[in-house]
């Protein structure tokens, strides 16, 4: 076989050996020179394993069990450390989630570059330094000759996530393993970085193992896509084929996520939380400038930008977290103090939030019950049986068997449980609006979706207000009835889903929604053309 | 200005509030212990008239708040005063031995701090290993015995059984820099296996702390060896505690001396604290204990200083 990887029978397993949980069960895997293949699968499928693996490489506590890693005539399985090392790097290199973590913060980014070339002696320093600046101006870097001798803290994540492939292909890899690379993105940013990974690995006919959980970004990017669940290969397809006429159920639900549209709100749109040229300052950066809008009742306002657009700040000062240095806020035409010290318990009541990371949100030593007890006795008062009740109450308003959750502690639940918890932490107050920071983020599209649902529920049962706030245009458009684009502490564009979607009236706001990674075979040639005219509109306006 | 002047400007000068607090405070205590430096010299069988004579000969009769702004005028204007025991200068007094006190740390942190660290980053790069368990178990049975015993068992092994080294360590201005090494051998190696533990699990600590980090895998994964990951990657990023454990340390080299001093009978400044303490001889104590405070305030803004620069994202903050 011409087979560059050839992965048979591959079994990891972690903890004890004779109670092992099982990593990776069967995988079989086949890449040809200059192919790439796309790992799709969500979080906990094992395709960040599958990827190291294909290095040789495997975490702390996680042993190779069982089966073959042929690259290119050597099994990586049951080779030595030496040659592993003189491998990694050299003929086997890897490009990591967030290049913000895994640049080394102690040194300049053209020395990390360099370390690769001369500790396996494919280049002296001066070589490899002038290689960085080549390969920087390939990816598109901005000042590449200079670039390279800045700090990681110094240069933005889209720039290091490129500076991190140029370092990958520093000394001409036959394999690179990207795992999620983009993942940590804004969307507009992730298109400069997809199209200046693709032509570099296209350019030196590199094959690629593409980790990922978005489908639509691993149709720009692979061949053949392999769907992992649990350890195990579900399928795989040449892309097209995937794409088009997936096999099994489980690809197919996948598939099917972002298929969920609230229904068109009706009725009256009266606004119940309305701000007043809010204006907001981190010492002397402007976070919020003059940002004026009404929420309506019973509706969901989704506030989209980018990181950095202002969009959390303003979920700080509507929850007293964070007093604005100008403008007012108002519930139902009463003006809300600035600091959530002076306002009623009333106020505090009505207005609740639900964070992104329900890990770090919710305290890991409490109960579930611990956990709903508290905000229940604090802001109803109820105490004894009717408490109790409610609790339970409160669990199955978020379709938690309370007999089966309430004992138990916050870190042995998943991500979407703890999710759920927060909702229902949000609901003890009973609350009349509710803030959503980025509360799916962090979450599998299939578990996100369940929340998506419960939320869109929830919202019809109790006519709660929702303020959404997210990055994802996805599921602003599967929930939002308003919308508010946001972009360096200003409000671009608002108004109904409809209007925003189909009808854009600002060149921002079409940019954000032609970044929005589509399926189709040319999305990202379209995509890159269409920023490049769009950033030349806004520059010219 | 730069942030760093700015931070040093501000650290000295909360540092010499904290010298004041401190003179204030170790005034108090002084003068809470019974009986005065009168008292000390002419014993019980004094009596009450020459007691009175000799106060007001002291300046010991005024109020005590007279006598701390006295004091304290005089430091102010660079005159630490007399010794009220001796008569002598306490600047005399204080040089030769200021001068012992910083030999002997000099000594013991010339060895023990390389070793400290090279023990910690080899118990990191070999963690669980055999060698990392002994070391541990090593710095753990240093650290739980109390420094006096340490000392009497050196003694007792190198001085008595072996005749390696003196059991006093006696030196003068005519000792030579040989002998001196070798009379001062047995209290270095005390305060050593004292301060050695400490600063070994330290480094040990902050490199795994590092090792945790993304960028280490990513080093890994360029093919990077393990003992160069431990040097080069993660060390850079662990200096800021090892610092500040080292600066710690040295400080207790310099004021922690007193015990091994009293043991081998060396005259540094722990000694001459002892003695003024028990004769109540405040200009000594005050000027000793300002000296102790300084040292520990200096050595913290030295270790903040070389946290700052040896992390980048704080020498070039955007």
């Amino acid at each position: 076989m011409g087979n560059l990887l050839t992965i048979r029978d591959l079994r990891l397993e972690a903890g004890s050996r004779s109670a092992p949980t099982v990593i990776l069960e069967g995988l079989d895997l086949d890449l040809d020179r200059g192919e790439v293949l796309g790992l799709v699968g969500e979080s906990g499928a094992g395709k960040s394993s599958a990827g190291l693996a294909a290095m040789g490489f495997v975490r702390d506590g996680v042993r190779i069990a069982g089966g073959r890693i042929d690259f290119d005539g050597t099994d990586l399985a049951r080779a030595p450390q030496r040659t592993l090392r003189r491998l990694h790097g050299r003929r086997i290199a890897y490009v990591a989630q967030s290049a913000a973590a895994s640049f080394n913060p102690a040194h300049r980014l053209i020395d990390q570059f360099a370390e690769g070339p001369i500790l396996h002696g494919t280049a002296d320093a001066a070589t490899a330094q002038a290689d960085a600046r080549a390969l920087y101006r390939q990816m598109q870097l901005p000042d590449p000759d200079e670039i390279g001798f800045r700090y990681p803290h110094e240069v933005s994540g889209g720039q290091l996530q490129r500076a991190m492939t140029a370092m990958a292909m520093a000394c001409r890899p036959d394999l690179i393993i990207f795992d999620e690379p983009t993942t940590a993105l804004d969307v507009t940013t992730q298109i400069e970085v997809l199209g200046a990974m693709r032509d570099i690995t296209e350019r030196f006919g590199t094959a690629a193992i593409y980790i990922t959980h978005d489908l639509a970004v691993v149709s720009q990017m692979a061949d053949r896509i392999t769907v992992m669940r649990h350890g195990r290969e579900v399928e795989t397809a040449p892309t097209r084929r995937m794409l088009d006429a997936p096999q099994q159920d489980y690809t197919r639900s996948l598939w099917a996520v972002r298929s969920i549209r609230k229904p068109e709100a009706t009725g009256p749109a009266e606004p119940v939380l309305t701000l007043d040229g809010v204006s907001a300052h981190y010492r002397d950066f402007k976070a919020l400038d003059d940002i004026s809008f009404g929420l309506c009742r019973g509706r969901t306002t989704a506030v989209v930008g980018e990181s950095g657009s202002g969009k959390s700040t303003l979920a700080k000062v509507i929850a007293g977290l964070m007093p604005p240095g100008a403008g007012r806020v108002a519930w139902d035409g009463t003006p809300l103090a600035g600091h959530h010290d002076r306002r009623t318990k009333d106020q505090l009541r009505q207005v609740q939030m639900i964070y992104q990371m329900a890990d770090t949100a919710l305290n890991p030593r409490h109960t579930v019950r611990e956990t709903l007890d508290r905000p229940v006795a604090f802001f109803t008062g109820l105490s004894g049986k009717a408490r109790r009740a409610r609790v339970r109450e409160l669990m199955e308003l978020i379709e938690l068997d309370p007999d089966a959750f309430l004992d138990r502690r916050i870190p042995e639940l998943s991500g979407g449980q703890k999710q759920r918890i927060g909702i229902a932490r949000a609901l003890a107050a009973e609350p009349r609006f509710i803030i959503c920071d980025e509360i799916t983020s962090a979450l599998d599209q299939i578990v996100a979706e369940g929340i998506l649902k419960l939320l869109i529920r929830l919202q019809r049962d109790l006519g709660l207000t929702y303020m959404f706030i997210t990055h994802d245009l996805a599921t602003v458009e599967a929930i939002a009835d308003e919308v508010v684009v946001m972009k360096e502490g200003r409000i671009v564009e608002s108004g109904p889903r409809a209007q925003i979607f189909d009808a854009p009236r600002q060149a921002y706001t079409r940019r954000l929604l032609a970044s929005v990674p589509q399926m189709d075979a040319g999305w990202l040639d379209r995509a890159r053309r269409d920023a490049a005219r769009a950033r030349s509109a806004e520059t010219a306006a | 200005m730069t942030r760093l002047q700015k931070l040093i400007l501000s650290r000295l000068a909360l540092g010499i509030a904290t010298l004041f607090v401190v003179s204030a405070l170790m005034f108090v205590g002084i003068e809470l212990l019974p009986g005065d430096l009168a008292q000390q010299i002419l014993g019980q069988s004094a009596t009450p008239e020459t007691l009175a004579a000799f106060r007001a000969e002291l300046g010991l009769d005024q109020a005590p708040h007279t006598r701390y702004l006295d004091w304290l005028s005089g430091v102010v204007q660079g005159d630490l005063g007399q010794s009220l025991a001796s008569g002598r200068e306490v600047t005399d007094l204080l040089s030769t031995r200021l001068a012992n006190t910083m030999f002997l740390a000099g000594y013991a942190a010339v060895i023990a701090v390389p070793i400290a660290v090279t023990l910690g980053l080899l118990a990191a790069l070999w963690r669980n290993s055999l060698f990392d368990r002994s070391a541990n178990v090593g710095a753990l049975s240093a650290i739980s015995m109390p420094e006096f015993f340490v000392a009497y068992l050196l003694i007792l092994v190198f001085s008595i059984k072996l005749g390696w080294f003196p059991t006093l360590a006696r030196i003068d201005t005519a000792t030579s820099l040989g002998q001196a090494l070798h009379v001062t051998f047995l209290p270095a190696l005390t305060l050593i296996m004292v301060v050695i533990a400490h600063m070994m699990r330290m480094t040990r600590a902050a490199i795994i702390n590092v090792l945790a980090a993304p960028y280490i895998e990513m080093a890994r994964l360029k093919g990077v060896p393990r003992w160069r990951v431990v040097l080069r990657h993660a060390l850079p990023n662990a200096l800021a505690p090892i610092i500040n454990v080292i600066a710690l340390n040295l400080a207790y080299l310099i004021v922690g001396v007193v015990v091994v001093e009293v043991v081998f009978s060396y005259p540094g400044l722990g000694q001459l604290l002892v003695d003024a303490v028990a004769s109540r001889d405040f200009p000594v104590v005050q000027a000793v204990g300002l000296f102790f405070a300084g040292t520990y305030i200096l050595l913290n803004v030295a270790a903040d200083i070389l946290s700052i620069l040896s992390n980048p994202r704080l020498r070039h903050a955007r």
